[in-house]
C-alpha cells in the first residue's frame, strides 16, 4: 500500500508551534469577548446605584401616592404615575390587537408579491421613524385632523403609532421561527389555515410574541416627545392616590415629561425629586420586564392547548 | 502489535459511548485497514454514524456525549493528553451527508484548510494555483471548472459541490477520510461519480464511508462493518458479508428481512 510516510506514531496529531499559536489566539479573543459582555452589565449597575444614592432622601410610599406640591418643588408624583400608567395601558391595547393581527396576515396568509413586500418595507421604515417625527404626525393627525384635541387620547394613539411596527416585527419573527413541519402536520390532517394558526402557530410562539409586546411598554413609558406634543402637561390637580382621574378627553401628566420638567424648567426643586421620580419610572419598567419573563417562564412550563 | 498497527489505519478497543443515558455503542472494537475503503453498514439507529465521527472526535462538542474506551488512529491513541483536535482533524477529514462548501469562491474553498493552518502570506500564488489544480483534478472537477474558480461555490450543482468538498480536504494531506452518506443528497449520475471518485482515491488514501444503501456498500467497498443496536456484529471482506454471512442477523438484514 502506498500508504503515506513512516512518522513515529508517538509524535502524530501533537501541537505544533502554528497550533499553540492558533491556540493563544483563540484564548485572548475569548477572555476579550466575555469581558467585553460583562462589561455590559457595568453601565447598568452604575445607573441604578447612582440613581439610587442620589434619590433616597426622597424615596418613600408617600412620594408615590402624593401629588406634587408647591410647584412641584415638594410632594409626591401620583399624578404623572397615574398619567403614565394610562398612555401606556391604552396604547398598548390599541397597538397589540393591530400589530398581532397584521404579523399574523403577513407571515401566516401573504404571498411573496409585491404589494407585500412593499407593506414589509413600511413597516420596516415606519420602525425607524424618530420619535420626535412620530409627535408632530401625532399632534397633526389625532390633535387637529382628528380633533381630539390635547388628550391622553390623542398620546395614546401617537403612543400605539409608534410601537406598532416594532411589535409587527418582533411578532412576525417570533411566528417564523415555529418549525415548518408543525404547520404541515397541521395542514396534512386537513385543518384551514385559521385552525392551523390557532392550535399550533400561535401557542408556539406566543412568549415570543409578548416578550414583543411588552418590551415596548418601557419605551412608551419613557417616550418624551410624543406626549408632550399631544396630551401632556406641566400641572394637572389630582386627589392625593386617586386611582382613576383623568378622562379620555382630557390632558394628564406623565412620567417622563414630569423627569424632564422638575430636572430642567423648575427652580430651586429639591435636589433628591428629579432622581427619585427617575428611579420610580426605572422601576416599574424593570416591574414590568421581569413580569414579562416570569410569564414567558411560566408559559413554556405550562404548554396544555 | 506494532505490525498490526501499522497495517491499521483506526483500531477502537471496548469503544463505549452514552448520549446522555443513552449508550450509543456498546464495547465496539473494530480494525480498519490501511488504504482500503470500508463501509459501515446497519439500520437506523445502530451507531453507525457516532462511530464515524469518534474518528475525528467530532461529537465531543455536545457536553452530554461520554466516551470510554480506546480509539487509535495511525497508531496514536487519540485520547492522549497531547493529542491536538486541530492536527487530529487535518489529518482525518470528513465529508458531510449534504455538500457543505463555504459560501466562498471554488478557489478559496480549495485553500480554506491550507489558509487557517499556515500564516498569511506563507505560500507564493503560483503554489496555491498549483495547489488548486492539483486537487480539482484529483476529484474531477479541474475540467468543469477551471474558469470557474471565482464562481461562489454554492452555486455549484449539488454533485460538483460534494466533490468540492471532497477537493477542500485534499491540499491538508490527509491520511484517513470519513464519509457520512455523502451520496444521500445526490441523484443518480452524482452517485455513480462520487463512487468512480472514491475507487480513484482509494489506496491513497484511508476511506470510511456510513451508507443506508446496501447495493452501495456492495459496489464500492472493499471491507464492511455490519452494526446492530450500538454493537458489532461482523467485519469482513465485502463479498463474503454478502454471500457468507457468519451471524444470521448479518444475513437477514441484507436479505432485507428487518432495517
Amino acid at each position: 500500500m502506498p500508504m503515506t510516510n513512516n512518522l513515529d506514531p508517538a509524535q502524530r496529531f501533537t501541537k505544533t508551534e502554528f497550533v499553540v499559536r492558533k491556540e493563544r489566539i483563540q484564548s485572548i479573543t475569548k477572555v476579550l469577548f466575555a469581558v467585553m459582555a460583562i462589561s455590559m452589565i457595568i453601565p447598568l449597575l452604575l445607573i441604578i446605584g447612582y440613581l439610587f444614592y442620589h434619590a433616597l432622601p426622597s424615596l418613600s410610599w408617600e412620594f408615590l401616592v402624593e401629588v406634587p406640591k408647591k410647584g412641584m418643588r415638594d410632594g409626591g408624583i401620583w399624578p404623572a404615575f397615574v398619567g403614565t400608567l394610562y398612555l401606556v395601558v391604552i396604547s398598548l391595547a390599541i397597538a397589540a390587537p393591530v400589530g398581532v393581527f397584521a404579523a399574523v396576515y403577513l407571515n401566516e396568509y401573504a404571498k411573496d408579491n409585491w404589494f407585500n413586500r412593499i407593506i414589509h418595507l413600511a413597516v420596516i421604515n415606519l420602525a425607524g421613524v424618530p420619535s420626535i417625527v412620530h409627535a408632530l404626525f401625532g399632534l397633526g393627525a389625532f390633535v387637529y385632523a382628528a380633533e381630539f384635541g390635547y388628550s391622553i387620547l390623542s398620546a395614546a394613539l401617537t403612543l400605539a403609532i409608534m410601537t406598532l411596527p416594532v411589535i409587527i416585527a418582533s411578532t412576525r419573527e417570533a411566528l417564523a421561527s415555529v418549525p415548518m413541519p408543525f404547520r404541515e402536520a397541521c395542514w396534512n390532517v386537513g385543518a384551514s389555515r385559521w385552525q392551523t394558526i390557532r392550535a399550533v402557530v400561535v401557542p408556539n410562539s406566543i412568549s415570543g410574541i409578548l416578550t414583543g409586546i411588552i418590551l415596548q411598554v418601557s419605551r412608551a413609558a419613557g417616550e418624551t416627545a410624543p406626549v408632550m406634543f399631544t396630551g401632556a402637561v406641566f400641572y394637572k390637580a389630582v386627589e392625593r392616590g386617586e386611582l382613576f382621574p383623568y378622562q379620555l378627553n382630557e390632558q394628564c401628566m406623565a412620567l417622563s415629561m414630569h423627569l424632564y420638567t422638575v430636572a430642567t424648567q423648575v427652580p430651586n426643586v429639591k435636589e433628591s425629586i428629579p432622581y427619585a421620580t427617575a428611579v420610580v419610572l426605572l422601576c416599574s419598567v424593570l416591574l414590568v420586564n421581569a413580569g414579562a419573563i416570569a410569564l414567558r417562564v411560566w408559559l413554556r412550563n405550562h404548554k396544555k392547548w | 502489535m506494532a505490525a498490526e498497527q501499522k497495517q491499521n489505519s483506526i483500531q477502537t478497543r471496548n469503544l463505549n459511548l452514552w448520549y446522555g443515558e443513552f449508550q450509543a455503542l456498546k464495547s465496539v472494537s473494530v480494525d480498519v485497514k490501511n488504504g482500503l475503503i470500508t463501509a459501515l453498514i446497519g439500520p437506523s439507529g445502530c451507531g453507525k454514524t457516532t462511530l464515524l465521527r469518534c474518528f475525528n472526535r467530532i461529537n465531543e462538542r455536545f457536553p452530554y456525549v461520554r466516551t470510554q474506551g480506546e480509539i487509535v488512529i495511525l497508531g496514536k491513541n487519540i485520547y492522549d493528553p497531547d493529542v491536538s483536535l486541530i492536527e487530529l482533524r487535518k489529518s482525518v477529514g470528513m465529508v458531510f451527508q449534504r455538500p457543505n462548501p463555504i459560501p466562498i469562491s471554488v478557489y478559496e474553498n480549495v485553500l480554506f484548510g491550507l489558509r487557517i493552518h499556515h500564516r498569511l502570506g506563507h505560500f507564493k500564488k503560483a503554489y496555491l494555483e498549483e495547489i488548486v489544480e492539483k486537487s480539482l483534478t484529483e476529484v474531477g472537477l479541474w475540467k468543469d471548472l477551471r474558469d470557474r474558480l471565482k464562481v461562489k461555490a454554492t452555486t455549484l450543482q449539488l454533485e460538483q459541490q460534494q466533490k468540492l468538498c471532497i477537493a477542500r480536504l485534499l491540499p491538508l494531506k490527509p491520511e484517513i477520510i470519513l464519509m457520512d452518506e455523502p451520496c444521500s443528497a445526490l441523484d443518480v449520475e452524482g452517485t455513480r461519480s462520487i463512487e468512480d471518485l472514491m475507487y480513484k482515491l482509494r489506496g491513497r488514501y484511508t476511506i470510511v464511508i456510513v451508507t443506508h444503501n446496501m447495493a452501495q456498500a456492495r459496489r464500492v467497498s472493499d471491507e464492511c462493518i455490519f452494526m446492530l443496536l450500538g454493537e458489532k456484529i461482523e467485519h469482513s471482506r465485502t463479498e463474503d458479508l454478502f454471500l457468507k454471512p457468519q451471524n444470521p442477523k448479518t444475513g437477514e438484514y441484507i436479505e432485507g428481512r428487518y432495517g
